[in-house]
């Protein structure tokens, strides 16, 4: 069939858009953990029925699925001819969370669901609906699933394979008892599966409207050519960047077990309409959990060029223009059985900031410098005696944007790969028997430069009542988000636990697991400020005093970073 | 009874006025927004209907002072004193970011750091006092902040709404040294936790005070000199009204005004009309306001934000904002691709038509391109429309490069933004579980009427209703508004442990509270009607759903029913599992006013409505569009589209195999093809 016209096209695009962002929100608002409900970490699309390849995927779902959840369906597709995961029927929903076919960490679970159409042929597949959610739990040695520790996927949880967790419309009880026994929590998970599996049944009425309005095969030929243009869009931006090649380093602190640093080395190379991401000369695979599957790795470099390129749509032609070289051999491309899950949270916004640092080189007008690119996730596990219940809180914090052309920096900004907000001090404290001492500034985080960038956040918890363990999986502990074009990097993240009088550092500074708290100890984290962009010296010397007047640096710091002023 | 009522709408171009005289009969005016001081449009509107102020028993009023405030960051300068640790609390915000993608943007928080002071105190989460109020050191930042000019203070404290004591013994304090009414206590405004969202709520409500309270006194001084010396009632967010000598001390109320003044002009219609479910839709240049009313009542949300970093957690109309309108600008991507917005050309340089420098074409131009707006009647337009600048921008950006006619290339940027505004509106309404079978589209607002009916087709709503003053809405929401108090304290407790009495005790004191405000105004007021309703989510999630409560006497039973069938309406999931939490609870008391009577909107039509023909584009082709003056409709009017409806303040377009009938208020009730 010919491609639609022009307006066809366009609406198509626009429906199937809607059809995706209709089940972002089913799922967001009937779901039950805050980590999907409040937070969105989620994402809902539609998949091709031969190859998986990306059709339409919601403009609320979480960044870091962005690449990885049409890797994931490839894998199903594949699995499925191959004869190793047995043939779809109406009605029935696969779940999956293996990290490598095509995942992120085990807590990122994926439903998938196909759509018939009826043909003259009889019935035969049109596409996947899929999405992924983030479940609070997914068994392994630490409550919540980021473990500092582990050595082997097998200690970070449940795995699943492609399994039919609804059969015709059925859930499958059995399978839904294996889940439960296996993680923490089980019976709120109910409700997050059956949100999940909803917001599919959503997606497939609205799909349903567009076919019976369209036809398959129009929907077909509109797909293909909407592929097309998205394509050429993103080569259009392309072309815009000199050509060259261009090169970038990031640090992640350690993988938790070895207290060394692992190395991103990023070579982009621009020629014509193409751009190549070669991360070769990254560091080996690691012992600790921070590997990253390959499916992550590609997501972290498309939503870092879908960053700095905004309004292109996303399928799978937005991709097509980028070449990720698979970096087999280094902690990039982890296979089974290494531990991977720091990868979603950490390592991916690592990937990222290589991306940022090296276009910067070649667009500075259009980058900025690093941002803090640090989840911040903190673990607190233990028991209430005032409730006699256990209970695990999860702390979660931004940190500063680096500045670009035009602006400092964003103060607390999320995460690069996430979109969540973070729960008020009065939740926390109605939940957990914890007391914040402070909520506060990074004062003097955010980086120096002309526009400098953005600050981190200071906060200090005390515990109230009983024992507890705490956990840590943070980074850029070691170094702080670089600055770019002569910015000064911003400040580093920080861990205190403070318990007998005493003050220590984790070994491993924003990784570590297990760290025993008793009532009165106090655990206090800074997180990063944002790098600076363009020379501290330039800054205009009224904004520099202004910043001094609202007690962001000290006299003396702002003297020493961006020299003298009135 | 006879009296003399005036409704008042100050909007962002023009004021408007509808005037019910004694014999019932009515006036209306549509003049300028006077920007620099609202209060001169506001006294030439009354002029201009040939209203004399003395002569008004009563002014309602609706005014974007606040809004306008807060958009411009043109506020008072605010002091804040805060719980020691948490100064940054209102810059911080909740870790986001403006946009999805990008890593651009600046927040800068409606009160600087050096305007922040913290004080020793501190409760916990059940409201324990666990560090006494440090008083010495509340004097002496207040002092501070006065000395440092503030005009305007708030006190905030973590925990205020499980026990104010703090915030209340504070704010004694302030108030013996402030020079001015101005102290915003955060619990007295939201009694909610989160303490983000109060705060920022509290710091809006301080920074508009000052405002709000200098424009009403310039307004009343104006009045009064005119011979008018009543108070006025001015319009709140929540869709009710508050004696203009009260509303200062809540101003934050104000700030979202002006779109609730139209949702509840638009519920008053459907009810004289005999209709309980609309979704209203009132389309501008750069934006478009979306609402849903079922069973006859707006829907109200407490978690808006008026811009990025702004939330105002306090009930309100529930207006979602969708940035397209008649400003979107059309064109190719990078890749031949046809688009709508998001870029809007505003309404500086504006679309082509506008004459003020714009060249790329917008749907309003679309609009005159295709015959459906007449270029000799643009409201907003002095100089003759350069139709041959519009038609070369079309052909130019979009026919050439895809082969499409001028007219084409029009459609089709219509027909896109359609489908766009279709998505925004399924989003804020029917993806809540309601069936568009089940509504009308209740269109108004200046180019509201002239995507209805397309619109209706492509939502599968089907009828579309265009009230009789489609461009005065706003001004009639404030005509029919009633007095209103909203009340809400938050449990967040687990239902079973929620004693029965707690219930009933928290639900009559803030039936009490109301009803003496809303009594006060007796005058006004036939009859108070007070609705109860909770806000409850099950344990681990973090959205509410709200219920109605029959009374304060519930019992725990009943409460769980009905939010087990609420939630079923809205998620179709039961949940027999999980346990129910009760965040809040809510009360509103409604001051009923005499009743308005629609009818008298439109002067009855002598029935010679025809004026004339014109060329009107739809669905590939020309048709020859039959061209009526809606004004001179007579009651059961009928008219088959293709068609033209004007009138004064908007266009109505009847697309092709559409049927509009006027009904016996005047509105017309537009059946539109499936």
């Amino acid at each position: 069939m010919s491609e639609p016209d022009a307006l066809t096209l366009a609406v198509i695009q626009a429906g199937l858009q809607q059809v995706c962002n209709e089940m972002d929100i089913a799922f967001s608002r009937s779901a039950f953990s805050p980590v999907i409900a409040e937070a969105d970490d989620r994402s809902d699309g539609i998949y091709g029925a031969e190859d998986g390849a990306l059709i339409a995927q919601g403009e609320l779902g979480l960044p870091v699925f962005v690449g990885t959840m049409a890797h994931s369906a490839a894998h199903l597709v594949r699995l499925i001819r191959e004869g190793r995961v047995a043939k779809p029927e109406a009605g029935d929903i696969y779940i999956v969370n293996d990290p490598y076919l095509g995942g992120t960490h085990l807590m990122d679970v994926r439903f998938a669901r196909p759509v018939f159409v009826e043909g003259p042929g009889g019935s035969s597949l049109f596409c996947w609906l899929q999405n992924t959610g983030h479940w609070p739990d997914i068994g392994g040695m630490v409550p919540g699933g980021f473990s500092a520790h582990a050595t082997e996927v097998e200690q970070e949880g449940l795995r699943l394979p492609p399994v039919k967790l609804f059969k015709r419309g059925e859930l499958d009880t059995e399978i839904l008892a294996i889940i439960q026994s296996n993680i923490r929590v089980a019976e709120q998970r109910i409700g997050d599966i059956k949100a999940q599996a909803a917001a599919l049944l959503v997606g497939e009425q609205r799909l349903r409207e567009m076919l019976d309005r369209y036809g398959a095969a129009t929907l077909n030929a509109a797909i293909v050519g909407i592929r097309a243009r998205a394509a050429e869009r993103m080569r259009a931006e392309i072309r815009r960047i000199p050509d060259g090649v261009y090169r970038s380093e990031a640090f992640v602190d350690s993988d938790g077990v070895v207290n060394q640093p692992l190395r991103i080395a990023l070579a982009i190379t621009k020629r014509g309409d193409r751009l190549t991401f070669d991360l070769s000369g990254s560091s080996p695979p690691c012992q600790g959990p921070m590997n990253s599957v390959w499916a992550t790795t590609c997501s972290a470099i498309y939503l870092g060029v879908k960053h700095v390129f905004p309004y292109v749509p996303i399928n799978a032609g937005t991709f097509e223009p980028l070449e990720v070289i698979r970096p087999e051999g280094t902690f990039l491309d982890a296979r089974y059985p290494r531990p991977v899950s720091g990868c979603a949270a950490e390592v991916s916004q690592r990937i990222a900031e290589a991306v940022f640092l090296a276009l910067a080189q070649a667009i500075p007008d259009e980058l900025w410098a690093a941002p803090a690119g640090t989840s911040g996730n903190f673990a607190l596990g233990g028991f209430d005696p005032a409730r006699n219940a256990g209970y695990v809180m999860y702390q979660i914090t931004g940190g500063g944007y680096g500045g670009n052309a035009g602006e400092d920096g964003l103060t607390n900004g999320c995460s690069t790969i996430g979109i969540s907000k973070t729960a008020p001090v009065e939740v926390m404290e109605q939940y957990y028997p914890v007391l914040f001492r402070r909520f506060a500034i990074h004062e003097g985080s955010g980086g120096a430069g002309r526009r400098r960038g953005g600050f981190g956040v200071h906060y200090e918890v005390e515990l109230l009542r009983g024992e507890a363990k705490a956990s840590f999986v943070m980074d850029h502990g070691r170094f702080g988000p670089p600055g770019v074009l002569g910015g000064l990097p911003g400040a580093p993240n920080v861990v205190r636990l403070h318990r007998d009088g005493g003050t220590t550092v984790p070994e491993h500074l924003s990784k570590d697991q297990g760290l025993r708290l008793k009532a009165g100890d106090r655990v206090e984290v800074m997180t990063p400020g944002g790098g600076g962009y363009g020379d501290p010296g330039t800054r205009e010397r009224a904004l520099v005093a202004r910043d001094v007047a609202r007690g962001y640096y000290t006299r003396d710091q702002a003297e020493r970073l961006f020299g003298p002023f009135a | 009874m006879s009296r003399r009522v005036a409704g008042i709408d100050v909007g962002g171009t023009f004021t408007d006025l509808l005037l019910q005289d004694a014999d019932g009969t009515v006036r209306i005016a549509k003049v300028p927004t006077t920007s620099a001081n609202q209060a001169d449009g506001v006294l030439a509107a009354i002029e201009a209907a040939g209203g004399d102020p003395a002569a008004l028993d009563l002014i309602i009023h609706g005014t974007t002072a606040t809004t306008n405030a807060v958009l411009e960051r043109k506020l008072a300068k605010v002091g804040l004193i805060t719980t020691a640790g948490f100064r940054d609390v209102l810059e911080l915000g909740r870790r986001t970011r403006p946009h999805p993608y990008g890593l651009t943007g600046s927040f800068e928080p409606l009160v600087p750091r050096e305007l922040r002071r913290e004080v020793v105190e501190r409760m916990d989460a059940r409201g324990n006092v666990l560090t006494p109020l440090d008083e010495a050191a509340v004097e002496r930042e207040v002092r501070a902040l006065l000395e440092a000019g503030c005009e305007a203070l708030v006190i905030h404290f973590l925990h205020a709404y499980a026990n104010p004591v703090h915030e209340q013994r504070a704010g004694e304090i302030a108030r013996m040294i402030w020079p001015n009414p101005y102290v915003t206590l955060g619990h007295e405004l939201l009694s909610e936790f989160r303490e983000y969202e109060r705060g920022t709520t509290a710091s809006v409500n301080a920074a508009v005070q000052p405002v709000l309270d200098r424009y009403l006194h310039r307004l009343q001084a104006k009045l009064a000199e005119a011979g008018h010396r009543r108070d006025l009632l001015v319009m709140n967010g929540n869709g009710g009204t508050v004696p203009a000598r009260l509303v200062a001390k809540e101003a934050a109320k104000t700030v979202m005004s002006g779109p609730a003044s139209g949702v509840m002009a638009a519920a008053a219609t459907l009810a004289q009309s005999g209709l309980s479910n609309a979704i209203t839709y009132d389309m501008g240049g750069t934006s478009t306001d979306v609402a849903l009313i079922a069973g006859g009542v707006p829907e109200v949300s407490a978690e808006l934000s008026i811009a990025y970093g702004l939330p105002i957690h306090l009930p309100m109309v529930d207006v979602r904002t969708v940035g397209a309108g008649g400003g979107s600008i059309a064109g190719l991507d990078r890749a031949g691709m046809l688009r709508v917005g998001p870029e809007s050309a505003g309404s500086m340089p504006g679309p082509i038509c506008y004459g003020r420098g714009g060249t790329r074409p917008t749907i309003t131009d679309a609009n005159l391109v295709l015959g459906r707006l007449d270029p000799e009647r643009l409201l907003a337009v002095k100089d003759p429309v350069p139709m041959a600048r519009i038609r070369d921008a079309f052909a130019r950006e979009i026919g050439d490069p895809l082969g499409l006619s001028v007219e084409q290339a029009a459609e089709a940027a219509i027909r896109l933004a359609n489908v766009h505004m279709t998505g925004a509106i399924r989003m804020v309404s029917l993806s809540r579980g309601h069936d568009p079978r089940d509504f009308v589209l209740f269109a108004f607002g200046g180019a509201g009427p002239l995507h209805a009916v397309a619109l209706a087709r492509e939502i599968g709503i089907p009828e579309v209703l265009v009230p009789a003053r489609p461009g005065l809405t706003n001004a009639l929401g404030c005509l029919v508004a009633d007095l209103r108090q909203d009340l809400v304290n938050t449990l967040n407790r687990g239902l079973d442990d929620i004693p029965e009495e707690e219930i009933a005790t928290t639900l009559s004191a803030q039936r009490e509270r109301g009803l003496t405000t809303v009594l006060a105004e007796r005058g006004e007021v036939e009859e108070a009607v007070v609705l109860h309703s909770a806000e409850m989510q099950f344990r681990g999630q973090t959205h509410l759903i709200r219920v109605a409560l029959p009374r304060p006497d519930v019992s725990r039973a009943e409460v769980q029913a009905a939010f087990e069938a609420a939630y079923f309406a809205r998620f179709r999931i039961r949940m027999p599992e999980i346990r129910a939490v009760l965040v809040n609870l809510n009360t509103s008391v409604i001051g009923k006013r005499r009743p308005f009577s629609l009818a008298g909107l439109l002067p009855p039509g002598d029935g010679d409505a025809l004026v004339g023909e014109r060329a009107v584009y739809a669905d590939g082709a020309w048709h020859q569009a039959k061209v009526w003056q809606r004004e001179r409709l007579a009651p059961g009017a009928r008219i088959a589209g293709p068609a033209i409806l004007q009138q004064a303040d908007a266009t109505t377009v009847l697309e092709p195999g559409s049927e509009a009938v006027v009904d016996s208020i005047g509105n017309l009730r537009i059946r539109v093809r499936a």
